[in-house]
């Protein structure tokens, strides 16, 4: 067999676009299937399930998705209630939310009815990335035709008023940072709030807001289907349930596949991906949760879960499970130079360490890739990615440091070779000189 | 109240206070650069980072996590130590270290704080950033790459000025604080945002590279540019007042200063008067105080009692007035006023001219009709505060008079007194739902022929509104003159019989006329002998047949009555120019000439002869306590007319002699009010 979950249990079934998107397609696949009979079991019992099913959520944090729904103030007061789903996808290697809304939208829409409805709110907003100009496109007529099959909208078949609204953002990976997308779907800049107060206390427009990834939204419906036991079937406790994994970079078939959670890393590339390109021992490290989590080497590699506790035991992360491989023929300093170029790049410039902190991180990994630094730095280096790391508003700063420490605690061999080749290709460079004066 | 711990000590705190105040309030003081209390929490710094259990395992930033119970607060620990180094170090890799050529230095609090949190050398081995200057405008220079992104000035702009001209653009280590297109910050706020600048970027541009804060000798005073009596500071080096900054005084002017007040201190080193002048076959020749004084006497002896008179200007001090009126009275005159702009305020009980609410009580009135003013240029700080209650959401505000951009919504319920003769149901509706209802009087409203009149409606409408009852008191006249209040509270208007300003100032009304710093009043038809006594050589010096030279705010010591009713002592900061004296000290002398000598040799006997004929002005510093009294009775009854209502203010950058001196003011003057045509019109 290949991989672990059997065709049966997938939650996706038209992840690869063979099939038909539309709603009737989608139907077909059992969506939209005895949605109103859920919505009649009551808001309890789908918060009750979502929380059995130990869903943790999909956008990299890994908070359980039922319990930031019980958060929600238990009644609508005075200010109406908000369900945000994040669709900026922007994280380099992840593309699991592209696939969802490409070919499976309507399971994204009825979970945004549901949970909705979990957290009695009337509105949905749907924040796109604004390079996802296609998904957008995808996104509205698959609401089109939900609005018109009556679906959804006002007066629904499914007696819950519901409006769902695509928004395009214009592209600025913090606005994947839950509050800062707030404020991009409020019409400002794009910049993370101070928490507290929390989106669920004072979010949208000040009103409770629950922020949820389109993976976390878009599983719930099979979920209540099927039941939170099956859900919670798969995986290891704490660590339940089916996972989009996006696998890329020096693979046979770099792959976005569905599995059940906790399948051994080198399980999941060698059934979905063909293996490493080269052999397993061509392999030299591997970013197992998007950009922004520590590599980790081969030796973890072989023995890595893929799943959250496993990957934390191993100071890395699961993040958006977006498997970054790089074998032998990868200059690791110059890869990771290149992500900290793109920390400094998206930072947003609201908080002093990242700021200040991104850059200088980045200049000194660029100069370090050449080999033009001195040994020294390296310490300097990861003292500067600690100060950053946990003294920002939001979690882009601990984002920049935590490559940046992978780096040095894995491969810091690497980089001090870097540094005493480059030396010894020169007979007199900056050190030299100042001590021959 | 709860309790939280405090680096072990147990400290109570208000709830809804943050873990910084709690920590100062147990008196550790935490660094802070963008957090300032009268300005919304940005918590983007990061140098306020704190300890605080429970809590997770990172430093926290106190200016914006809300303090709880039992809550126990490090703030002293390696942790925090560490945390507030290494942000420390973030912001000075990219601030370019120039402080020997910078403006802030040595009042800098990155230079402060760097003294506690600094590491001795650089670690940043890369080039640092520069950022270009930006124009702001004339009285805020750039220096961009010192800015260290705190947002205060964004906030500022934004939240007290109300006007959102400055921004921050661009993002991560690219992003810039910066108005849009390079446009002048259209506020008459702006200096404050220097003030709040805790680095070099945004430096004081009037007195740019002036001075070295080190060198100045500072004395707290009482600002005289408008009528609200704000706190400041003025420092001088030498014999030149060199700036002017804001005092706390939370009645008055919070921590702010307006534009005006702060720069047009350049006013007063030029067109000053500095020796005596008398005419001579139509030209001014320099005289000997004893021959300009002579003359004078001669003059004031020579002619009959009803035909001479004295007019009081704008930014006097009260021992002065009072020197003069009583002088006037002696020699049996009854032409003395005051009030240049004709305004009928003065008779009846006290709080009929006041601003009875206190600036800081006009918070809590619920509705504010304003009549014939523009407190954003005739008041800015009490135009801040009415935003602040705006913002807040707990005050409604009506306008009659000229429609303006007041930086907050209000109805315009129409333009003078025909309005104010039939109010709309509207605006009697909300004037009588309000439970604090407030009128703000402009001094434009209840000046002219119609004034008295006028006055007399409002107290009418006051009245059946409910603006005076029993603990408030909404009957807020809104002066525009340093001066006016002090000399209505010692009965700087006519006598029995006496003439008004601009009967005085009428052709053939008087033989002699003496103008006690009036430089507002219209004096071309006055065929009378002119005596000028002021510091300025403006519109009052011009036509004078003898020039006596006095001294400005801050160079004499003297009371001052702000629109409240608030008596406040201004001090000396420097010497007056040349041979220019006290103003009192010349109308003593003045006195002893003309064979009625003024019953005081020293400042102090003066003051306590004005503090026991005006028991008032003994009160000092102090704001009078809501009186009730009988509004109805105000003003005379009579036909409105149907006037406009203009503010008395017509351009606020060249309103005294001060400001037209000054060049700062000319520039904003220029800018705000009479906006130079560009190149391509």
């Amino acid at each position: 067999m290949v991989g672990i979950l059997e065709d049966k249990d997938r939650i996706f079934t038209n992840l690869y676009g063979f099939h038909d998107w539309t709603l009737e397609g989608a139907k077909s696949r059992g969506a939209w299937n005895a949605t109103r009979d859920m919505l009649d079991l009551g808001r309890d019992w789908i918060i009750a399930n979502v929380k059995n099913s130990g869903l943790r959520g999909r956008g990299g944090a890994g908070f359980g998705t039922g319990l930031k729904w019980s958060f929600m103030p238990k009644e609508v007061k005075d200010r109406p209630h908000y369900l945000v789903v994040n669709a900026d996808e922007s994280e380099p290697g992840t593309c699991k939310d592209r696939e969802i809304m490409r070919h499976d939208p309507q399971l994204l829409i009825e979970g945004c009815l549901i949970a909705s409805f979990a957290m009695q709110a009337h509105a949905c907003y749907i924040y796109l990335r604004g390079e996802y100009v296609l998904e957008r496109e995808r996104m509205e007529a698959a609401v089109k035709q939900a609005y018109e099959a009556k679906l959804i909208g006002k007066n629904n078949v499914h007696g819950w008023d519901f409006d769902v609204y695509i928004h395009h953002g214009a592209g600025a990976y913090i606005c994947g940072e839950e509050t800062a997308l707030l404020e991009s779907l409020e019409g400002k800049k794009g910049q993370p709030r101070l928490k507290p107060p929390f989106p669920a206390g004072a979010g949208l427009y000040g009103c409770p807001t629950t922020v949820n990834n389109v993976e976390s939204i878009a599983v719930v419906g099979t979920i209540l289907r099927r039941g939170a036991e099956w859900f919670a079937g798969f995986g290891r406790p704490n660590n339940t349930g089916t996972k989009i994994m996006s696998i890329s970079g020096h693979v046979n078939r770099p792959c976005n596949v569905e599995e059940a959670m906790s399948i051994p890393l080198r399980q999941l590339l060698e059934d979905h991906c063909g293996g490493v390109r080269g052999g397993w021992d061509n392999l030299k490290a591997i970013i197992p949760g998007g950009s922004s989590v520590p590599l980790i080497t081969r030796e973890m590699s072989e023995t890595a879960l893929m799943d959250f506790d496993s990957l934390r035991e191993m100071r890395s992360g699961l993040g958006t499970a977006a498997v970054i491989v790089m074998d032998q023929s990868t200059d690791l300093v110059r890869a990771i130079a290149r992500i900290s170029y793109f920390y400094k790049h998206e930072s947003c410039g609201q908080c002093t360490p990242c700021r200040e902190g991104t850059g200088w991180m980045w200049r000194v990994l660029e100069r370090m890739a050449v080999g033009e630094a001195d040994p020294s730095e390296i310490d300097l280096l990861l003292e500067v990615s600690t100060q950053i790391e946990g003294h920002t508003i939001c979690a882009l700063g601990d984002a920049a440091a935590w490559p940046v420490q992978g780096l040095i605690r894995h491969f810091r061999h690497e980089i001090e070779e870097r540094i005493s080749s480059y030396r010894s290709r020169r007979a007199n460079f900056a050190g030299h000189a100042i001590a021959a004066e | 109240m709860p309790i939280a711990k405090v680096n072990g000590v147990e400290v109570e705190f208000e709830p809804g206070m943050t873990v910084l105040q709690v920590a100062e309030r147990a008196g550790q003081e935490i660094p802070r650069f963008c957090y300032h209390e009268r300005l919304s929490i940005a918590g983007n710094c990061r140098m306020c980072l704190v300890e605080v259990k429970p809590g997770p395992p990172k430093p926290q930033a106190s200016c914006a996590l809300p303090a709880a119970e039992g809550q126990e607060i490090f703030t002293d620990t390696p942790m925090v130590k560490k945390a507030r180094e290494g942000v420390m170090e973030f912001l000075l890799i990219n601030h370019p270290l120039d402080c020997p050529i910078c403006d802030q230095g040595g009042e800098c609090d990155l230079q402060d704080q760097a003294m506690g949190y600094g590491r001795d050398g650089s670690r940043y081995a890369e080039n640092k950033r520069a950022v270009e200057e930006k124009n702001m405008g004339p009285t805020i220079k750039t220096f961009m790459t010192r800015c260290i992104q705190c947002t205060r000035c964004v906030r500022f702009v934004t939240e007290v000025a109300g006007v959102p001209d400055i921004g921050m653009i661009s993002r991560g280590e690219d992003a810039e604080i910066t108005t849009y297109l390079e446009k002048a910050v259209d506020s008459e706020l702006s200096g404050n945002v220097n003030d709040l600048c805790p680095v070099g970027a945004l430096t004081h541009r009037p007195w740019q590279y002036h001075y070295r804060p080190w060198e100045l000798k500072k004395t707290e005073t009482i600002d005289v540019m408008d009528a609200l009596g704000s706190n400041i500071r003025a420092d001088a080096k030498g014999a030149e007042v060199m700036r002017i900054l804001p005092r706390v005084n939370e009645g008055i002017n919070e921590e702010w200063l307006s534009d005006i007040s702060r720069y047009a201190v350049d006013g007063l080193q030029r067109q000053r008067l500095d020796k005596p002048y008398v005419r001579e076959n139509g030209k001014l020749r320099a005289a000997s105080w004893d021959e300009a004084l002579g003359i004078v006497a001669a003059k004031l002896n020579a002619a009959a009692a009803d035909r001479i008179g004295v007019i009081a200007g704008d930014l006097q001090d009260a021992e002065s007035m009072k020197a003069a009126l009583d002088l006037f009275r002696a020699l049996g005159s009854a032409n003395t006023d005051c009030r240049q702009d004709g305004s009928a305020l003065g008779y009846g009980p006290r709080e009929g001219w006041l601003f009875n609410s206190g600036l800081a009580g006009v918070e809590n009135a619920d509705a504010v009709l304003i009549v014939g003013a523009n407190p954003r240029t005739e008041a800015p700080l009490l135009n801040t505060r009415l935003r602040k209650a705006w913002l807040a959401g707990k005050t409604e505000i009506g306008l009659i008079g000229e429609q303006a951009d007041l930086t907050y919504d209000y109805s315009w319920l129409g333009a003078g007194s025909k309005t104010l003769a039939k109010l709309p149901k509207a605006a009697m509706d909300f004037l009588t739902k309000a439970e604090r209802p407030a009128i703000i009087v402009g001094a434009g409203a209840v000046s002219g022929s119609d004034g008295a009149a006028v006055l007399n409606a409002l107290g009418a409408l006051a009245k059946k509104v409910g603006v005076v009852a029993d603990g408030w008191n909404g009957f807020n006249v809104l002066h525009s003159a340093a001066s006016r209040v002090a000399g209505l509270d010692m009965g700087f208007v006519p006598g029995e019989g006496g003439k008004t300003a601009a009967e005085m100032a009428a052709k053939g009304a008087l033989d002699v006329l003496f103008l006690l710093g009036a430089d507002e009043i219209d004096l071309s038809k006055s065929g009378a002998f002119r005596v000028y006594l002021g510091s300025h050589g403006d519109r009052g010096a011009h036509g004078a047949d003898v020039i006596l030279p006095g001294a400005a705010y801050t160079e004499k010591s003297g009371l001052y009555v702000n629109t409240e009713g608030r008596v406040q002592m201004a001090e000396r900061v420097v010497f007056p120019k040349g041979q220019a004296k006290e103003d009192w000290a010349v109308l003593r002398a003045l006195s002893a000439m003309v064979g009625h000598t003024l019953p005081y040799d020293t400042l102090d006997a003066l003051r306590s002869k004005l503090m026991a004929d005006h028991p008032t002005f003994g009160r000092i510093d102090y704001l009078p306590a809501p009186a009730s009294f009988d509004v109805g009775s105000l003003g005379r009854k009579g036909d409105l007319g149907d006037a406009s209502f203009v503010s008395s203010v017509r351009n606020p950058y060249l309103n005294n002699p001060i400001t037209r001196a000054s060049v700062t003011m000319a520039e904003l003057s220029a800018l705000r009010i009479a906006p130079v045509a560009m190149a391509a019109e």
